[in-house]
């Protein structure tokens, strides 16, 4: 048992070792890694820099290092991918914006495309000359996803859209989408879904911004108005989109989250603690506290060391299945519980966000108001119990009582 | 990255499981729990015979020479069987403070007859109720004789030789003492899991010595820290087959025409168990890193595992009970053997709330 490469994961990082020294500069001490906070407050400047680098990376064959090499890869392995990701983080490089695309949308179109789709589209999402996001979710159809309701009618050799998408990353940015609709309404509502590729400049899309309970932009609410789209564009058989939208969801899955050091994590909260008084000590020292931040403690530190099970696993050629899905359902309501104490250790003041005013500008709080969207986005913590309980457990699925009845007889949504 | 046992030490588990599927079904710590036996003696004999005991033991002292990573899974695997024998105190305190700190003559009097299983040892550290620091230990070993009261110890009625915190001239030390000698009383007490039953044992200037390298409060915190991994792999055992229980018995179970498994309310629950074991399990990882490769993370990695691992055996322990209904409350259903043998394992080297100040104690170090 140790933490070591395998003499080939070794070789591997070295190779990719030096591809990144020659091209790129180390990250300066003390400076992070620019997030997706980042990439909100500086868009269009990072943007072009992010696709510079992705470029670079593909004209040397370090870009979608999995990808098979017909598309432009290495084939890589899962843990080979992991070593590049570990080396690359150590780089002043900007961050990548394209994983969408790249991770998911990409092997979707390998899986279930025409041969002229991937010609098409697979290079240029590679080499980030184009921007891919996702049109999944919608108002009423989130953790249920196959309840959605935008449609994609036949109109000779194209499809016309109508309907309403949301929490889409990075649309504004996009070249195209990919999107899932419904196309039978008489059908079970998982026997009629299409999906297909669209334009994001296509006549009669529209975007707009999603205004956060933190404050912050990260997604969109897309509407698609008589959209156009060629029926070339099909991913897949007519009605048939759902084992499409099956290979997108289990590649979201296989990616492996990076886990550790985004926002407010323990680190911080020992140094609040040692930083603040109570009672004229530090808060540190009294009981009640250390108690709290001890379990704050093993709990991300298993949660970290259960990441290097699964690249134990990933390094010995097994695939990590559902299980993995405990980092993000212990993982999100962790860190809003740490914020929320985080804040408590303030007293008073802890109810202040305030650049100047409040415990290095307000980080606890701003930790907290972004919190609740963790439990939610990719899977809510209610979804990722039933994951686990049937699919690790093999617990019954839930009583389905929408399962042989006609789309349009199901309600859906908010229903008074 | 290779944190994860080897395939031969999976198979060595799989030959434990294996043995105690056959030798070490529930019957079995339900018979000394209702007999108020001291142990089953047959699988004590068993699982001597098997080299368990001595798993971690040097060959030159009678055992078979693995490391703690093989003795961490043979935890497990008597954990997962409610194992109704004193194998943690000897093999995992007493032999692992000889290992440690005994002097070569310390290590070939008593080492080969605990790997044997001739010789039961023991731990007294406890001496009463509430939570006391090592300087606090009233246990006096002065001039070759150990004077105090200890309560409770497990497996008083038949161990032969014991481990004792007691207070020395120069502070806290670990002493051996046979506990066939003078001076010596020994008393049953009652236990919350009489399958692990204990005694309070009074010692009256009976004939003790120093554990040779045994002394100072770091070679005890030491002691405990190595205790505490190898215990958490037992209540990580226990509490994985509570959950399989517990799943079985659902799935099995129906109410309002359906398997009460398939219910948000039961299923939500044992997906929070699964995760408090995958949890546990991945500090207790850590921590036989740490143990197997004298690795100075022991110190902290140690709490992480005592701690998440006494949580998850606690829930599933609990859990298991709850999930059943009224039948889990009866004396005939398996689930109370769970219930106490969670509780039982958490208090036994100091409670988690000891090891939480514990380890932001390091944490601050």
């Amino acid at each position: 048992m140790d933490f070591n490469d395998t003499p080939e994961e070794a070789a591997f990082r070295a190779e990719a070792r030096q591809w990144l020294e020659a091209n790129a500069v180390l990250r300066p001490p003390g400076k992070s890694r620019a997030g997706l906070l980042d990439v909100e407050a500086n868009e269009v400047g990072l943007l072009g820099r992010a696709k510079q680098w992705q470029a670079k990376k593909a004209d040397a064959k370090w870009a979608c290092i999995t990808w098979p090499a017909e598309f432009g890869g290495r084939g890589a392995s899962a843990i080979q991918n992991v070593i590049f990701n570990q080396e690359e983080a150590k780089f002043d490089v900007p961050p990548n914006m394209f994983g969408i695309g790249q991770g998911m949308l990409g092997p979707t179109i390998m899986a279930h495309g025409t041969p002229e789709q991937k010609k098409r589209y697979l290079e240029p999402m590679l080499r980030a000359d184009e921007v891919w996001c996702q049109l999944f979710s919608e108002p009423a159809a989130g953790s249920d996803l196959a309840g959605l309701r935008t449609t994609a009618v036949k109109d000779g050799d194209a499809w016309i859209l109508n309907g309403q998408k949301i929490w889409t990353t990075g649309a504004h940015y996009s070249d195209w989408g990919m999107i899932v609709t419904r196309t039978d309404p008489r059908a079970a509502k998982h026997a009629g879904i299409t999906y297909f590729i669209v334009d994001m400049k296509s006549p009669g899309i529209e975007i707009r911004p999603i205004h956060q309970i933190n404050g912050s932009k990260d997604f969109n609410e897309v509407f698609f108005n008589n959209v156009r789209v060629p029926d070339a564009n099909r991913v897949g058989a007519v009605n048939d989109g759902w084992r499409g939208a099956i290979t997108t969801l289990m590649n979201e899955r296989a990616s492996i989250g990076s886990g550790s050091g985004m926002g407010f994590g323990v680190q911080e909260l020992l140094r609040l603690a040692r930083e603040t008084e109570w009672n004229g000590r530090p808060a540190i020292e009294d009981p009640s506290v250390r108690e709290r931040i001890a379990d704050f403690y093993w709990k991300f530190k298993g949660l970290e060391y259960t990441g290097y099970r699964t690249l134990t696993a990933l390094s010995r050629g097994t695939t990590p299945g559902p299980e993995n899905s405990i980092g993000k359902m212990i993982g999100a309501p962790l860190r809003q519980e740490l914020a929320a104490f985080a804040m408590e250790l303030q007293g008073a003041a802890g109810a202040t966000l305030d650049r100047d005013h409040s415990w290095r500008g307000g980080l606890a709080q701003q930790g907290w108001l972004g919190s609740p969207g963790l439990r939610l986005a990719g899977g809510t913590d209610e979804i990722l119990h039933n994951i686990l309980a049937e699919r690790v457990l093999g617990l019954p699925g839930e009583v389905r009582v929408d399962k042989d009845k006609a789309f349009q007889d199901i309600p859906s949504g908010t229903v008074r | 990255m290779n944190f994860d046992f080897s395939e031969e030490q999976k198979l060595l588990q799989k030959t434990a499981r294996d043995y105690l599927a056959q030798h070490c079904g529930l019957d079995v710590c339900r018979s000394v729990l209702e007999s108020n036996g001291t142990h089953s003696d047959a699988l004590w004999k068993g699982v001597a015979e098997m080299g368990w005991l001595g798993a971690a033991v040097p060959e030159e002292y009678g055992g078979a020479g693995f490391s703690r990573l093989e003795l961490a899974l043979i935890a497990q695997e008597l954990g997962r069987a409610l194992a109704p024998i004193p194998f943690g105190p000897s093999a995992y305190l007493v032999s692992e403070a000889l290992l440690e700190f005994g002097s070569d003559e310390q290590k070939k009097r008593y080492l080969p007859r605990l790997a044997s299983g001739e010789l039961i040892g023991t731990f007294a550290h406890s001496e009463r109720a509430g939570r006391s620091a090592l300087a606090d230990v009233a246990t006096v070993f002065a001039r070759g004789a150990l004077s105090g009261v200890k309560f409770p110890v497990p497996d008083g009625a038949i161990a032969g030789l014991a481990l004792v915190v007691a207070k020395g001239d120069a502070g806290p030390l670990l002493a051996l003492i046979e506990l066939d000698g003078q001076g010596i009383e020994v008393t049953p007490v009652g236990s919350i899991d009489p399958s692990r039953p204990a005694s309070r044992i009074a010692f009256d200037g009976a004939r003790a010595e120093a554990l040779a390298n045994g002394g100072g409060e770091k070679a005890i915190a030491h002691l405990l820290d190595r205790a505490a991994v190898l215990t958490a792999f037992e209540q990580i055992g226990g509490a994985e087959r509570a959950l399989e229980v517990t799943r079985e018995f659902t799935l099995h179970r129906y109410a309002f025409g359906r398997p009460v498994a398939s219910y948000q309310a039961i299923k939500h629950r044992l997906a929070d168990i699964y995760a408090a074991i995958q949890l546990a399990t991945s500090n207790a990882y850590y921590g036989a890193w740490a143990l197997s490769t004298a690795a100075p993370e022991l110190a902290v990695a140690a709490c992480g595992a005592r701690i998440a691992a006494s949580e998850a055996f606690d829930l599933a322990g609990k859990d298991i009970i709850q999930m059943h209904g009224g039948v889990g409350f009866t004396w005939e259903y398996d689930c109370h053997l769970f219930y106490r043998r969670a509780k039982l394992l958490s208090l036994a080297l100091g409670t988690p709330g000891e090891w939480r100040d514990r380890l932001i104690d390091r944490l601050e170090a």
